[in-house]
């Protein structure tokens, strides 16, 4: 049976798992350790954990600090807080001077539920992808999860990590290769390619069975890493199926809707349909009833894909 | 080395980089001859670096937080050989890695700085760095008044405090003026001193011009109190030129050639300094 985990847990995990082999990596955190579940790797190494408040400035500044002393920061916090509100301090102090710094930032999306709006950040892959050399990834498991810490850490420069929130069951594959900036294709069709990430992984697998009982043989690929884009794959799944359906937990604007949108304008005429939040802020609910209400389901990315296949010309 | 050489130094470095702002047609020009004199203690009294090995492990380290400062800062980078001084006259120019800012990529910088109020707290993480890897090495940053409106200060000054770091010093150039005037009209700043010390920091008052009083007092810190240290350097924005000291239009400004030719005939005159 798949096991059922959160990725911010596996993340958590990931951190006590590196901090074994590598000595240099500490973990700063604002005072959310048990949210973002640092606490996992501060239980095992405290004295490389630091709390440094409800203070996200001066988190990104001093993670600075630490990589410029040649140790290795992860800097865990809220995506709305790291991203949002630290903003100008991880472009300034840390993506311009390039610096090795890991930002695993959780509660990203409208999985935060109940928090509501004011706490689901649905810009993040957006406001990080603008900042050149920063790479982005976004785990779809817990088993992803691990495998883009250790990545991570192979990545001489800043590396942005999504972290949701829910509990999800695993299905990657443990042996299959784990390579930023190449995507892995799940499942192979020929009328429609699926290229989703993070959490709207498995909503596009569900999809592309329920396509299949009705006729339609779709492309799923898992887009974990946001940037630097596998645009080969994109262009190719563009030729080959003729027709492409991005689904994200993020805003469409800014996110893997519109890397794959710069990706196929000018190269491909295939028709292309966005799936993820529609340019508005998140609301209170149940993460399910949000990602109802907000279309992000396996029913819509397939509702999605039929007009995508009924554009082709 | 006497008192006379310092303030000798002082001057050169004034002169250097009046003439590399003027050379450049653009340079934050009062803020620079402000801050010349704790940049010259820092750098010739009491850092321990090393020119010919700017990445050497044990250097102390140094944050220029009003990184728009930096013109006087890259003479004195110059000077001690960190980079040749013909260098200097590309300040500001295309393709030149000198530039409005300071970045890593100039040899002695440790640091991009200059967006106001991140080098308190980078700062911090250095510190903390050489906690953490046990190495002796004591972080020094230099902020401005005006920069003390950021809230990013006061949250490095907490961590400063909370994590005690008695290696960590900061500087205030307190010149008490920001671009559109007087700190104490555009955000009070005072009481500056009680301030710091609510939050647990180890505060002097000093005077920012007096190289070697400010060498003997970095001197006498001791690195075991479990405090930060800080010095609220009182000093003259444009200090050494007679019309450009504390006028607040300075803060960013070329002088014209009988500007400059008076500017280097006040610095010859007198040797600034106390």
């Amino acid at each position: 049976m798949a096991e059922s985990k959160s990725l911010r847990v596996a993340y958590g995990e990931a951190l006590a798992e590196i901090g074994a082999e590598h000595k240099e990596v500490v973990v700063l955190d604002a005072d959310l350790a048990h949210a973002t579940m640092t606490a996992i790797f501060a239980d095992k190494y405290p004295e490389r954990f630091y709390n440094m408040g409800i203070a996200e400035a001066n988190l990104m500044c001093a993670a600075s600090g630490f990589a410029y002393s040649g140790l290795t920061p992860f800097v865990s916090t809220f995506a709305m807080f790291g991203a949002g509100r630290a903003y100008e301090m991880i472009r300034n102090s840390i993506s311009y001077c390039n610096l090795n710094v890991k930002l695993g930032f959780s509660h990203s999306g409208l999985c935060v539920g109940e928090d509501g709006g004011s706490h689901q950040s649905i810009e993040d892959i957006a406001l990080m992808r603008v900042l050149p050399g920063m790479t982005i990834l976004v785990p779809c498991d817990s088993i992803e999860m691990k495998k883009a810490v250790r990545a991570s850490l192979d990545i001489p420069g800043p590396v942005y990590i999504r972290v949701a929130r829910p509990v999800v069951d695993s299905f990657t594959n443990p042996e299959d290769e784990f390579i930023p900036g190449k995507a892995n294709i799940l499942r192979e069709g020929s009328d429609v390619a699926i290229i989703a990430t993070g959490l709207m992984v498995t909503e596009a697998l569900e999809a592309a069975e329920k396509l299949s009982k009705e006729g339609v043989s779709a492309s799923v690929v898992n887009m974990h890493t946001i940037k630097p884009l596998d645009e080969k794959c994109v262009l190719e799944m563009a030729e080959k199926c003729g027709a492409i359906v991005t689904a994200e937990e993020h805003s469409i604007i800014g996110g893997l809707g519109s890397a794959v949108a710069e990706t196929l304008a000018g190269k491909s005429a295939a028709p292309f349909i966005r799936v993820g939040i529609q340019d508005k802020f998140g609301k209170s609910g149940k993460p399910s009833e949000l990602f109802c209400e907000y279309g992000l389901t396996g029913s819509n990315i397939a509702d999605q894909c039929k007009k995508a296949i009924a554009q082709k010309k | 080395m006497s008192t006379t050489n310092y303030r000798r130094i002082a001057t050169e470095r004034r002169k250097e980089l009046l003439n590399m702002i003027y050379e450049a047609k653009t340079g934050h020009t009062g803020g620079a001859l402000s801050s010349t004199d704790i940049l010259v203690a820092l750098h010739y009294g009491i850092m321990n670096i090393k020119p010919s090995e700017p990445k050497w492990a044990d250097r102390d380290r140094f944050v220029l937080s009003k990184g728009h400062s930096v013109e006087g800062y890259l003479c004195i980078l110059a000077d001690l050989g960190f980079f040749p001084k013909a260098e200097l006259m590309t300040f500001s120019k295309y393709g030149s890695r000198l530039i409005g800012h300071p970045t890593n990529k100039v040899p002695g910088i440790e640091i991009c700085s200059g967006a106001l109020g991140h080098g308190l707290p980078a700062a911090v993480g250095m510190a903390l760095g050489a906690k953490k890897s046990g190495r002796a090495y004591k972080t020094y940053v230099l902020m401005g008044d005006g920069e003390l409106a950021e809230g990013s200060v006061w949250e490095g000054a907490m961590a400063a405090a909370n994590y005690e770091l008695d290696n960590l010093t900061a500087i205030i150039d307190r010149n008490g003026l920001q671009i559109s005037g007087s700190t104490e009209d555009v955000m009070k700043l005072e009481q500056l001193k009680a301030k710091w010390e609510a939050f647990g920091w180890q505060v002097f008052e000093a005077d920012g011009h007096d190289i070697e009083g400010l060498i003997s007092l970095m001197k006498s810190f001791p690195q075991t109190n479990g405090k930060p240290h800080m010095i609220i350097a009182n000093t003259t924005k444009g200090k050494g030129v007679s019309f450009m000291e504390n006028v607040a239009k300075w803060h960013h400004g070329v002088p014209s050639d009988e500007q400059l030719a008076q500017a280097l005939a006040d610095l010859d005159k007198t040797e600034v300094g106390k």
